[in-house]
């Protein structure tokens, strides 16, 4: 099936990852192009054929459930690209701005 | 001390004259960078290198000669120099996956398997060139530029871990690790005229490997000869508790040196593992480097189509007549879902992708880009400026066969395939067939620039990410050059049978020769 401009739109706001006009016109062709090469796989049954999301032969072990501290040799702050007091700091919702806005 | 012929010296052969006190582990470090000088492992040429530090590495070797006072006979890897491709953690370091979206970023925790290389000798020189995020055939959708292949720098190393391909075909580290999620390793190695080792999935931890699709993700390592590659798997193979898929499997032995075989590398002392107090764990049948009586090797009918490369396809017969003049048998034999491979991996591992690189938001660590327009603003700067044309299109990708309406059609349909795929393999390998052998490659190494159409590009991985969906070990060994460009062949085993998988490589390379290079 076909990718429309729509789906790319959509999906890219899904993916959170920003799609001019131009670039979106590509995907599309692009993303259309690689999906039909996998319509044959419609073609295959697979009606009682179980799906394999791993394929680790001895299942996921268990271990005590305590937790660790993770092995850092550097601290947060040293890479975090905005910290303060302990915290990872982000921007404002935009809906949250919007309020502001419109409550000033 | 200049350390005469480095380019030309295997691991053991490097590990065992640092035991005899014949070099220090200085010696290797300085004749690694010396080497890397030589061949222009730098962005103005080979482009090999991304982050590297001589003066780091020289304490690193300082440190390491003072341990082998206190312990002169430790490390099977004793001052051996190895390259890191850079998705795999390191201290010391950057860590940048070949992206933007990570340039600058140290991690603050070191993968295990590089912390194992170093607890048995190892000498970290560099981290390496990548496709970004390991995704790629070429090495071409680096963030920093294009790796080029030491045979011909008008070609491609192949990928996504070229960079560690060309630093052990360009004589600068006799091992480099590398990783794999559809053939990133084996593929390179077939391009450079090196040996590739994918592991069972489970062998080789995960722990401080970036992740790309999880459920296909391994570390594997790449060696200038196959005795090479096993000393290093040997090295980083075994469970570690920080990776809840790695399995408890014992570890066996797989080098025929240690194991009191002849290994290729003359220089390879047999004694080694006496020497250095390990006991061969006891696994029949005996090694022997050009020995194969009994031994069964399938050759599925799908991996030699009417449009294999010709030249390619005349070097796979020379290899099997080899291995019949050793006295095993060839079987033919058929795989038949493998040619669904490739619609099921680009599935499954975008789909992965799109969910794993959903962390590389600008909050936690790498790359922001704040347009001040609020936190959604900020996620789609950051990631439409930090990610490349390739990993842009296969989250999209991951993202629409996830997506509300397509999950069944495509996501759900490919792990359903999948079974199928891995139920050939076990078809074959319970069917008594001890090795399967094909080409790595469906052609040797092409141009840089060559490929534009991305799913002609995909087509690489053709005859490699069949192990990766089944979870199979697989090798890729040199057999042989069309015109100047080197081609490898394929073997691939039962789940954690290395064993036996290292044993036909030994065989291979044994019985090819020089003629391997030719």
């Amino acid at each position: 099936m076909a990718v429309t401009r729509q789906d790319v739109l959509h999906i890219a706001e899904l993916a959170r990852l920003g799609v001019d006009g131009a670039r979106a016109d590509e995907l599309t062709k692009e993303l259309s192009a690689i999906l039909a090469h996998m319509e044959v796989l419609s073609q295959i049954d697979t009606t009682s054929v179980p799906a394999t999301a791993g394929v680790g032969t001895e299942g996921t072990p268990l271990r005590p459930d305590v937790g660790e501290s993770p092995l850092m040799e550097r601290t947060l702050e040293s890479f975090a690209p905005v910290m303060r007091d302990g915290f990872f700091i982000v921007p404002r919702l935009a809906t949250h701005e919007d309020s502001a806005e419109s409550g000033a | 001390m200049i350390v005469e012929n480095f380019k030309n010296l295997g691991a053991a052969a490097i590990a065992s004259s640092v035991h005899a006190g014949d070099a220090s582990p200085s010696d290797m470090i300085r004749a690694s960078f010396q080497r890397a000088r030589e061949i222009g492992a730098g962005p103005d040429a080979l482009n090999i290198f991304l982050h590297s530090d001589e003066g780091a590495s020289l304490e690193e070797a300082d440190r390491a000669r003072e341990r082998l006072e206190r312990a002169p006979d430790s490390g099977t890897l004793a001052g051996v120099p190895v390259a890191i491709k850079d998705n795999i953690a390191s201290l010391g370091l950057p860590t940048t996956c070949g992206s933007r979206i990570l340039a600058g970023y140290v991690s603050p925790f070191e993968a295990t398997a590089v912390t194992r290389l170093r607890a048995n000798g190892a000498l970290i020189v560099a981290k390496t060139n990548m496709d970004e995020f390991a995704m790629g055939s070429s090495t071409e959708n680096s963030a920093y530029g294009p790796t080029r292949n030491p045979h011909d720098v008008r070609c491609v190393p192949g990928g996504s871990s070229g960079g560690s391909a060309a630093a052990v075909a360009a004589g600068i580290t006799p091992i480099a690790l590398g990783s794999e999620t559809g053939g990133s390793v084996r593929q390179p190695a077939a391009f450079c005229g090196v040996v590739g080792v994918k592991p069972t999935y489970g062998r080789v931890s995960r722990y401080g490997l970036v992740a790309f699709a999880s459920s296909l993700d391994q570390i594997g390592v790449l060696g200038r000869t196959v005795d090479d590659a096993a000393l290093a798997l040997e090295a980083i193979a075994g469970f570690d508790r920080l990776d809840s898929t790695s399995s408890d499997a014992k570890v066996p032995i797989y080098r025929l040196s240690a194991l009191g075989g002849t290994a290729p590398d003359p220089q390879s002392p047999d004694n080694e593992a006496i020497r250095l107090g390990r006991s061969p764990v006891p696994l029949p049948p005996p090694p022997g480097a050009t020995t194969l009586r009994g031994v069964i090797i399938g050759k599925p009918k799908e991996y030699f189509p009417d449009s294999l490369d010709a030249s390619t396809r005349d070097l796979c017969e020379r290899a099997l007549d080899r291995f019949r003049s050793m006295g095993a048998t060839i079987r033919n034999i058929s795989l038949p879902r493998s040619p669904l491979a490739i619609p099921v991996y680009y599935i499954l591992a975008p789909a992965e992708a799109s969910s794993n690189l959903a962390r590389f938001d600008g909050v936690r660590y790498g790359l922001r880009v704040d347009p001040a327009k609020g936190l959604k603003a900020m996620y789609e700067a950051t990631r439409s400026q930090g990610f490349g044309p390739e990993v842009t299109r296969r989250v999209l990708l991951g993202t629409y066969v996830l997506s509300a309406g397509y999950y069944d059609a495509y996501y759900k349909k490919a792990q359903a395939v999948r079974t199928l795929i891995a139920d050939d393999f076990r078809s074959v390998f319970a069917s008594g067939v001890h090795a399967i052998f094909t080409p790595t490659t469906p052609t040797p190494a092409f141009p840089v620039g060559a490929i534009s159409d991305p799913y002609e590009m995909y087509l690489n991985d053709i005859f490699t990410v069949t192990a990766n969906l089944a979870g199979v070990p697989a090798i890729s060994v040199p057999i042989g050059r069309v015109r100047h460009l080197p081609v490898g062949g394929q073997i691939i085993t039962a789940h954690f049978d290395e064993y036996a998988m290292f044993r036909v490589a030994y065989a291979l390379e044994a019985g090819l020769g020089a003629e391997a290079h030719q």
